[in-house]
């Protein structure tokens, strides 16, 4: 084994995570970004799970990475389906007109 | 029998109060002077068996309030003093109720009216034979109240309702000094029983206590405490607007309440306790200088007046004030006589005066009366009596009370006894003055009044005739028949009940000044008289040339208008008072600060703070996104314990900050929300 950082790996993975966090609530207009930004964090979240898994030479954390990625699969099918329908319904996707649940 | 005098009375209150519906007026009017008549020949008997017999009676009833050291109980002392003044309240309230049945007659309310009375000769009864101070407060409140409920018989007068309320606010403010007075006399000798107090008093004659954080002398404090509730009852100067004010009850109520009984109360609580004022040089000093103040203004308002009754109420002000400063100078004796005589012309001047309303057609302006002597001879003869016996006129009852009193104000020879001295000589000058200017306007001079008023005027029937007759009679003679058991020289009739102190003692002295000085009064007295008949006999000229100076206009308005006190009263008390009450204390108080400290203020808050929580939700995606985003980081914070303030601040102080941040929300929301 070559002695790598692990840390580099996992930088990379939290860098994106936050990317895709900053994503969600520094974008006011497009709601597909917003679907992207989602993915995004999963994947970073997946990075991680797979770091993990080959550092500590453990099989469960890339099991967990395999679900996830159903998961995610899933969620994004969902997620444009309900885009969908709602730009059906509203004729627009902009996100900033979405607020008739106010308080 | 003792007890029977007191409750005889209350009796005759309850039949002719709860059943008077029943009995018809004149069936509750019998009652109750059946009752007063019963009461006042065993007031005789005790008067009798206590003061000629010497032997005084005291019944322990039961007890009332028994706790610890404070004990009042139902106790009845009738010594000297009582029996006096049992003979006198006895016998000038059964002539009044034999007056109103007639006065009253045509009035719908005769059993209540009758059944006040009684309730009032009770309580007034119950007063003067109290053994402790609880009991006499209770008499004292009693007469209070009965002269509210009389002074307001006419309920429906809006003019009757207002001084029957000024009557019982005034004497409320004397009743605090009295009731403080009955609290310091407990905290000094731990009981309330006036035998105990007064054999107490001499070991007390330095003690000490605090008042409102002075330290005053304990017996000093007491008297003048106890002299602040006999100013509000006994109308001396300060609290006397009352007493004018009450005249706008029927006329046998003024004579009872205002000039006999009640109002000689205050001056009997001194007279009872002259055992402890006898040990405060300072206290007797107050009470002669506002006793001869009192008697010198009175008598130069009643100088002006022109409402018969109140002329008549002003010279009993007066009147008050020499027996208030007969007691401050030592001479309780003396006062007590004064007061007893007083009673008897004073009662005859009011039902007088009652009896001429009563033939005018309830006309009381002097202005608008006038040849009443042809037509009322019978009362004309009755109102000189009592306004020759009320001027001092020599071997008439007043006579020998109030010469005896100005003797010995004489006769002390210090700077305190010259002041009352002369201000009694001037009120004795003016004294005659208006009671001769009254028997002027409304007897002498061509009649002033309307025609229909004169023709239907008729002298006094029988049953208003005979009370007059009698109180004339006793006018007359008491005095000289009483003199000798009252205020002889070495006389045995008080018995204890007074105690005067050697050193204050100037009965002696009084016999020898000088002749020319024991002259003075009867001859300003005549003088008095004879100015006023000479004034508005034969000079009406003068008279009417003064009306053109601006100085007698000026005077004549100040006089007339009572010395500005009412207006000094309501522009600076009463309306400053009604001001804070309102403004501050209500306004600013009650509905201001309590109200945004308490349940409005915390309603705002709560709402307002609600509103802002409730607009932190405001249906933007990216909005929701960041606030998960930093709750999600708080609690990792909190959960990993990582305090990341902690180093800048000190945490006990996070409490201030949310308390401080509510009350910036408060008010921050409040302003915009009375901007809309």
């Amino acid at each position: 084994m070559f002695s790598i950082d692990q840390s580099k790996y996992l930088f990379v993975s939290i860098v994106l995570f936050l990317i895709g966090v900053s994503g969600i609530f520094l974008n006011r207009k497009n709601i597909i970004i917003l679907l992207m930004s989602i993915e995004l964090m999963l994947l970073s979240i997946n990075f991680n799970f797979i770091i993990f898994s080959v550092f500590l030479d453990d099989i469960l954390g890339q099991l967990f990475a395999l679900l996830i990625l159903t998961i995610a699969a899933a969620e994004s099918a969902i997620g444009l389906a309900i885009l969908v329908i709602y730009y059906r319904v509203r004729g627009t996707i902009s996100i900033e007109l979405i607020n008739l649940m106010k308080g | 029998m003792y007890l029977t005098i007191i409750f005889l009375p209350l009796v005759g209150c309850f039949f002719s109060g709860f059943f008077g519906r029943f009995l018809s007026p004149k069936g509750s009017a019998f009652i109750t002077i059946l009752g007063i008549f019963i009461a006042f020949i065993f007031s005789l008997v005790a008067f009798f068996e206590v003061g000629l017999s010497l032997c005084p009676c005291y019944i322990q009833l039961l007890p009332w309030i028994d706790c610890e050291l404070f004990d009042a109980s139902w106790g009845f002392m009738f010594d000297t003093i009582s029996v006096g003044m049992c003979v006198t309240v006895t016998f000038i309230s059964l002539l009044v109720h034999i007056y109103s049945t007639s006065y009253m007659s045509h009035d719908p309310h005769q059993p209540r009216f009758m059944a006040y009375l009684s309730l009032f000769t009770f309580f007034m009864l119950c007063l003067v034979t109290a053994d402790n101070f609880i009991q006499l407060f209770l008499g004292w409140e009693g007469v209070g109240l009965c002269s509210y409920l009389l002074i307001n018989f006419w309920f429906t007068r809006l003019q009757a309702n207002k001084a029957a309320i000024k009557a019982m606010i005034i004497n409320r403010i004397g009743d605090v000094g009295l009731a403080l007075g009955v609290f310091a006399a407990f905290i000094v000798f731990k009981t309330t029983n006036f035998s105990v107090i007064f054999s107490l008093v001499p070991y007390y004659v330095n003690h000490e206590i605090f008042f409102f954080t002075y330290k005053c002398n304990a017996i000093t404090l007491i008297g003048l405490l106890l002299f602040i509730g006999s100013v509000g009852k006994s109308a001396q100067l300060g609290l006397h607007t009352w007493l004018p004010d009450a005249m706008e009850g029927p006329t046998p109520v003024s004579a009872l309440i205002h000039a006999a009984t009640m109002v000689t109360a205050g001056v009997f609580l001194i007279i009872r306790c002259s055992p402890l004022y006898e040990y405060s040089e300072s206290a007797l000093f107050i009470i002669v200088i506002f006793g001869a103040l009192t008697a010198f203004f009175a008598a130069t308002i009643g100088l002006l007046q022109n409402d018969l009754k109140k002329i008549i109420a002003y010279s009993t002000c007066s009147q008050l004030g020499y027996m208030v400063f007969a007691c401050g100078l030592s001479s309780y004796s003396v006062s007590m006589f004064h007061l007893v005589n007083h009673a008897y012309f004073k009662a005859l001047l009011f039902l007088s005066a009652g009896s001429v309303i009563h033939a005018l057609n309830n006309e009381q302006d002097m202005r608008r009366m006038g040849g009443l002597l042809q037509v009322l001879p019978f009362t004309y003869c009755m109102f000189v009596v009592g306004s020759l016996a009320l001027m001092g006129f020599p071997f008439l009852t007043g006579f020998y009370s109030k010469d005896a009193i100005l003797e010995i104000a004489y006769a002390k020879y210090n700077f305190i006894g010259t002041f009352a001295h002369w201000l009694g000589i001037i009120s004795a000058f003016f004294t005659a003055f208006y009671s001769f200017r009254l028997i002027y306007f409304t007897f002498v001079i061509s009649p002033n009044g309307y025609k229909t008023n004169m023709q239907n005027a008729h002298d006094a029937p029988l049953l208003m005739g005979l009370p007059l007759f009698l109180l004339s009679v006793a006018s007359i003679f008491i005095g000289y028949l009483t003199r000798d058991l009252y205020i002889g020289l070495g006389t045995p009739f008080w018995n204890n009940a007074i105690y005067t102190a050697p050193q204050n003692l100037s009965y002696i002295d009084a016999e020898f000044i000088p002749t020319s000085i024991k002259w003075l009064p009867v001859i300003f007295s005549l003088l008095g008289a004879i100015l006023s008949i000479f004034l508005y006999h034969n000079c009406k000229q003068i008279l009417y040339n003064l009306t053109s100076i601006s100085l007698f206009r000026y005077i004549y308005a100040f006089l007339n208008r009572r010395w500005l006190f009412d207006r000094l009263q309501n522009d600076f008390i009463g309306d400053s008072f009604l001001k804070i009450g309102y403004s501050i204390t209500y306004k600013k108080l009650d509905k201001g600060i309590i109200e945004v400290i308490g349940p409005k203020g915390i309603i705002n808050l709560t709402t307002n703070i609600g509103k802002q929580v409730i607009s932190l939700q405001s249906g933007l995606i990216h909005q929701y996104a960041s606030l998960i985003f930093v709750g999600v980081i708080f609690i990792v914070i909190k959960i990993t314990n990582f305090n990341f303030f902690h180093p800048f601040i000190d945490i006990h102080v996070y409490f201030l900050f949310i308390i401080g941040l509510l009350f910036t929300n408060f008010f921050y929301v409040k302003t915009k929300t009375s901007s809309k």
